[in-house]
């Protein structure tokens, strides 16, 4: 258990620290998607969902695994296809045979 | 396929996940690349998922099954249809959901694993849970607001800080009694339903105007509590991610935070309420003068530079269509047009440049304030658009001001001010702009997308005879 504690604690700062350098080199043009994404990615929280609801130890875990699944899903498809819908707007100048 | 290779394969698609997440972030940075960034994250969430769903503990898909296509059916909608102006209610409904997805998780390991649970796991699933369900209620108080279904305004009693704070407290020690005693329970429940209701309190005294912090924060602490949950299952991918999101949260809560000359804790625990009081009782009588669109347009004709400042009254009234056309009307005469975007302008960060985008104005057009500010002294006309607080120039010399030392944009500094208001109403702070009473400055009265829409006709009739 220990050592994995300690890796788990290096990824973690190590995480955050690239977390940090690449999110303070957003532009503020883009903060709105740039919340949107983050959103989306860290409903990778569903793998952990899939696990608890598949793994079929309990009719507690696996309705709470469902509905953990679902909320992930709304976050992940939802959030990647609005961060999307969101970017395809950002035009510089415009073009007549953009959409 | 034997037990090695798949363990193998599973760790080679998490750690290509991560990758691809990282530069996801990364090519997010300027427009250009952005959408390639959005395809890098889909991949990345595509090999996570895949790499979850085979691993062989699973041994029942049913109710997966269900659950995706439940959160396809929902998800998909709300992403296709929504409206733009929508976004931060979405956003916040999004922090909810991730939120609960954490909490639930969290909930079902504890009820498993308890009471053999070691003192580091249980501490991370304290947190993952803590987080987790203030995040979930806070973040669905917040998308009530932000939705107009509960007050907007800052809802203020004597004692409030204390009562929170306690609250607090009392489910910080029973988390603590958790970790001591991972079998008890008995109090679990009790510690969840605490972490629930300190959720809603937290942000009922929190008012519209701070809600860029609050979202940003509550995207702070999903991610932070999907980055334990990491911790509990053991999931590097899960506490990388979840980093990710709860840095890039924390990173949008310090500018907006800066953006407004406030601490976390103002933010959190100083409602603007209390000042109210006092900025109302000082208002005196003074004039004003005003103007209608049509001399504004004439105005806006004879210049040379325009910057137009949008806030969150733009919003409200749907005006960027308008504002839209009032661009390509004054960019076909030759009038250079910028818009002077503040960080913390509208509900949540970045507000204003996506309605501005999706009512197709190009992005190079759209400034932050740093780049503008030294523009104002050269620019004939500053038009603001339901922008108010933001352009206040008390921030920069009334020391008894509550905005006072709040960074603006600096539009008193242009020969001529037009201000599009429903009213004389001060802003959310309560607090009386002096720019309106400036002798260069034209109050254009009414709703800003008529007024507007007014500005373009006028300037439509005289342009083309």
């Amino acid at each position: 258990m220990t050592p994995d504690l300690i890796t788990d604690l290096y990824v973690f700062v190590l995480a955050g620290f690239v977390g940090f350098e690449v999110v303070k080199r957003v532009s503020p043009l883009l903060h709105t998607p740039l919340m949107s994404l983050t959103n989306a990615i860290s409903a990778i929280a569903v793998v952990g969902s899939i696990a608890i609801t598949g793994e079929q130890r309990g009719t507690l875990s696996t309705v709470l695994g469902t509905i953990a699944v679902t909320a992930s899903t709304i976050n992940v498809v939802g959030g990647f296809l609005i961060t999307d819908r969101m970017l395809k707007m950002f035009k510089k100048k415009r073009d007549p045979k953009a959409r | 396929m034997t037990e090695p290779l798949l363990g193998y394969l599973l760790d080679a698609a998490y750690i290509a996940a991560a990758v691809l997440f990282i530069l996801a972030l990364k090519w997010l940075s300027a427009p250009a690349t952005a959408r390639r960034g959005v395809r890098a994250g889909e991949i990345g969430m595509l090999l996570a998922v895949a790499g979850a769903l085979l691993r062989h503990e699973i041994v029942s898909y049913q109710w997966i099954l269900v659950a995706f296509f439940l959160g396809s059916a929902i998800g998909v909608p709300m992403a296709v249809f929504m409206p733009m102006t929508a976004v931060p209610q979405r956003t916040a409904l999004s922090h909810a959901f991730g939120a609960l997805a954490a909490a639930l998780v969290g909930t079902a390991e504890y009820y498993l694993r308890s009471p053999a649970l070691d003192a580091f796991t249980m501490t991370a699933l304290d947190l993952e849970m803590l987080l987790g369900f203030l995040t979930f209620t806070g973040s669905l108080m917040a998308f009530g607001k932000l939705q107009e279904l509960l007050p907007t305004r800052p809802i203020t009693y004597r004692g409030q800080n204390i009562v929170n704070l306690s609250l607090l407290g009392l489910a910080v020690a029973l988390a603590l009694y958790l970790i001591v005693d991972p079998g008890a329970t008995a109090l679990f429940p009790v510690f969840a339903v605490l972490a629930l209701v300190f959720g809603v309190l937290l942000i009922i005294p929190i008012g519209g105007a701070d809600m860029p912090t609050v979202i940003s924060l509550l995207n702070s602490y999903a991610g932070l509590s999907a980055s334990a949950m990491g911790f509990v299952l053991d999931n590097k991918l899960l506490i990388i991610a979840g980093a990710l999101d709860g840095a890039s949260g924390f990173v949008l809560s310090v500018i907006m935070c800066r953006a407004m000359n406030r601490s976390f804790t103002n933010v959190l625990f100083g409602a603007f309420g209390a000042v109210q009081a006092g900025a109302r009782a000082q208002v005196e009588q003074r004039t004003v003068r005003s103007a209608s669109p049509e001399e504004a347009a004439a105005i806006l004709e004879a210049a040379t530079s325009v910057v137009i400042v949008p806030g969150y009254g733009m919003a409200v009234a749907q005006a960027q269509h308008k504002v839209r056309e009032l661009y390509e009307a004054l960019t076909k005469r030759g009038i250079e047009v910028r818009f002077a975007i503040h960080p913390v302008a509208g509900r949540m960060p970045g507000h204003m440049n996506v309605l501005l985008a999706e009512a197709e104005i190009p992005y190079d057009r759209l400034l932050e304030m740093d780049e503008i500010n030294p523009e104002f002294p050269q620019t004939d006309v500053a038009l603001v658009i339901g922008a108010n607080d933001v352009t206040n120039p008390a921030a920069r010399h009334d020391r008894s001001s509550p905005i006072y030392g709040m960074p603006i944009l600096d539009v008193d500094k242009a020969k001529t001010v037009m201000v599009i208001k429903r009213s004389m109403n001060p802003g959310f702070a309560g607090i009386e702009n002096e720019l309106y009473y400036m002798d260069k400055t034209l109050m254009l009265f009414g709703d800003a997308k008529a007024v507007v829409g007014e500005m373009v006709k006028a300037l439509s009739g005289t342009g083309r005879a």
